[in-house]
């Protein structure tokens, strides 16, 4: 995988989840950990957000102006372009929060508790999102705005179970005094991944009014190339952007509960720009 | 009290069952749609109000005053459909729509609700290929 030196560390880093050595950290100069509260996180930071931003604008202008009209659909096909990307960086975005919850429930560390909050927050705006694009697109093609379809129906499940992880957490924290001491909502972060697969494949498992996936099909049904290209294109400038949202997030959440014990030394003396 | 890992693995295997429950209940109302073979060999379909899913058969569409009239089709079987009101913009022959409403006596379904259900093929105009829908 060769997308940016700190992309690859930030994401050992998100995996092994061994705090970097302070000595180690000044030999590193090509490879930054991109959650770090350093400058040099923060400038990674801020490259991750520009190549969201030129992904999106990319994005924008294959989906906008390059991708033909939809032959069945007409222009309103093009609300795929925001529709798919967020419901698929939803999923991503809940993908976190399982592997973080875990990562919190076997070792105890906060560290991780903040990337399933952070990602927990990412995918309910995402998956509202989606409900709201794909909304709009079953008002214009479908003639309906809601149906009490399978696929809406466990989207809005999937939506209201990581509000209520949030909200859990919230009311935890307000009785403790402390935001993720409570492994409750870590396990609750783990159960509601069950419903990831049931939105994914519901439009299989059950007669649905959604059509299936197109790109993620076995077979893969046809789709022009440019609006493959467009949709391929929002999808990386999406999962970027949520990227740089999350490390954000993970950043600020740090700072808020007071630096790590063992790296507070270096870190509260010099408190970066968060990119 | 029990374990650790105990309350983990019965915590995980609740949560499990739960779903399980759920999504037994939800078995019958998860099928959003029933098909014209399903709604004509069902003697209790008359007069219940239900959704009926299938393409619109090409050459059958013809509107009637206020009433727009077709057939739909799904794996041979048709069904006449008396719809009242427009349909979507989008709605077309050869393509899937979904039509809710009552099945009269006669054998007619009567709708006054369509949607639209389209396939998962895109592409710009002139480039379908020979089997689209």
């Amino acid at each position: 995988m060769h997308v940016l030196p700190g992309l690859e560390s930030a994401l050992r880093s998100m995996r092994g989840g061994a705090p970097a050595d302070p000595d180690r950290e000044i030999m590193r100069t090509t490879t930054v950990d991109l959650a770090a509260d350093t400058p040099a996180g923060a400038a990674a930071r801020r490259t991750t957000a520009w190549t969201a931003g030129g992904l999106a604008a990319a994005a924008a202008l294959t989906g906008g102006l390059l991708a033909p009209t939809d032959a069945a659909q007409g222009q309103a096909q093009r609300l795929m372009y925001v529709h798919v990307p967020a419901a698929w960086v939803a999923y991503l975005a809940f993908t976190v929060v399982l592997a973080a919850s875990l990562a919190h429930l076997i070792r105890g560390d906060l560290r991780w508790d903040r990337y399933a909050r952070a990602g927990a927050e990412i995918g309910v705006a995402l998956t509202a999102v989606a409900l709201a694009s794909g909304a709009y697109w079953g008002h214009l093609v479908w003639g309906t705005w809601w149906a009490w379809d399978p696929r809406l129906v466990s989207t809005a499940l999937l939506l209201l179970t990581y509000a209520g992880y949030l909200a859990l957490r919230r009311a935890v924290a307000e009785r403790t005094g402390r935001d993720g001491a409570d492994r409750t909502a870590a396990v609750l972060g783990v159960a509601g991944f069950l419903l990831v697969p049931v939105v994914h494949f519901s439009v299989v498992w059950w007669r649905s009014l959604h059509q299936p996936a197109t790109v993620l099909a076995p077979e893969r049904p046809p789709i022009d190339a440019r609006m493959g290209l467009a949709l391929l294109l929002a999808v990386a400038a999406a999962s970027v952007a949520a990227l740089c949202v999350l490390l954000y997030r993970v950043v600020r959440l740090s700072r808020r509960h007071g630096p790590d014990p063992a790296t507070s030394a270096s870190r509260r003396r010099e408190p970066a720009r968060v990119g | 009290m029990i374990r650790r890992p105990g309350r983990l693995a019965l915590a995980g295997v609740l949560v499990a069952a739960g779903a399980l429950v759920v999504a037994g209940a939800l078995e019958d109302t998860l099928t959003y749609y029933r098909t014209p073979a399903e709604i004509l060999s069902d003697p209790d379909a008359a007069g219940e109000r239900v959704r009926i899913g299938g393409d619109v058969v090409p050459g059958s569409l013809r509107r009637d005053g206020e009433t727009v009239v077709f057939r739909l089709a799904e794996a041979g079987h048709e069904i006449v459909v008396h719809q009242r009101g427009a349909p979507p913009d989008t709605f077309r022959e050869g393509e899937g729509a979904v039509v809710e409403g009552r099945l009269s006596p006669d054998g007619v379904f009567r709708a006054d609700h369509v949607e639209v259900r389209h396939g998962n093929e895109y592409g710009p105009t002139g480039a379908e290929s020979p089997d689209a829908r």
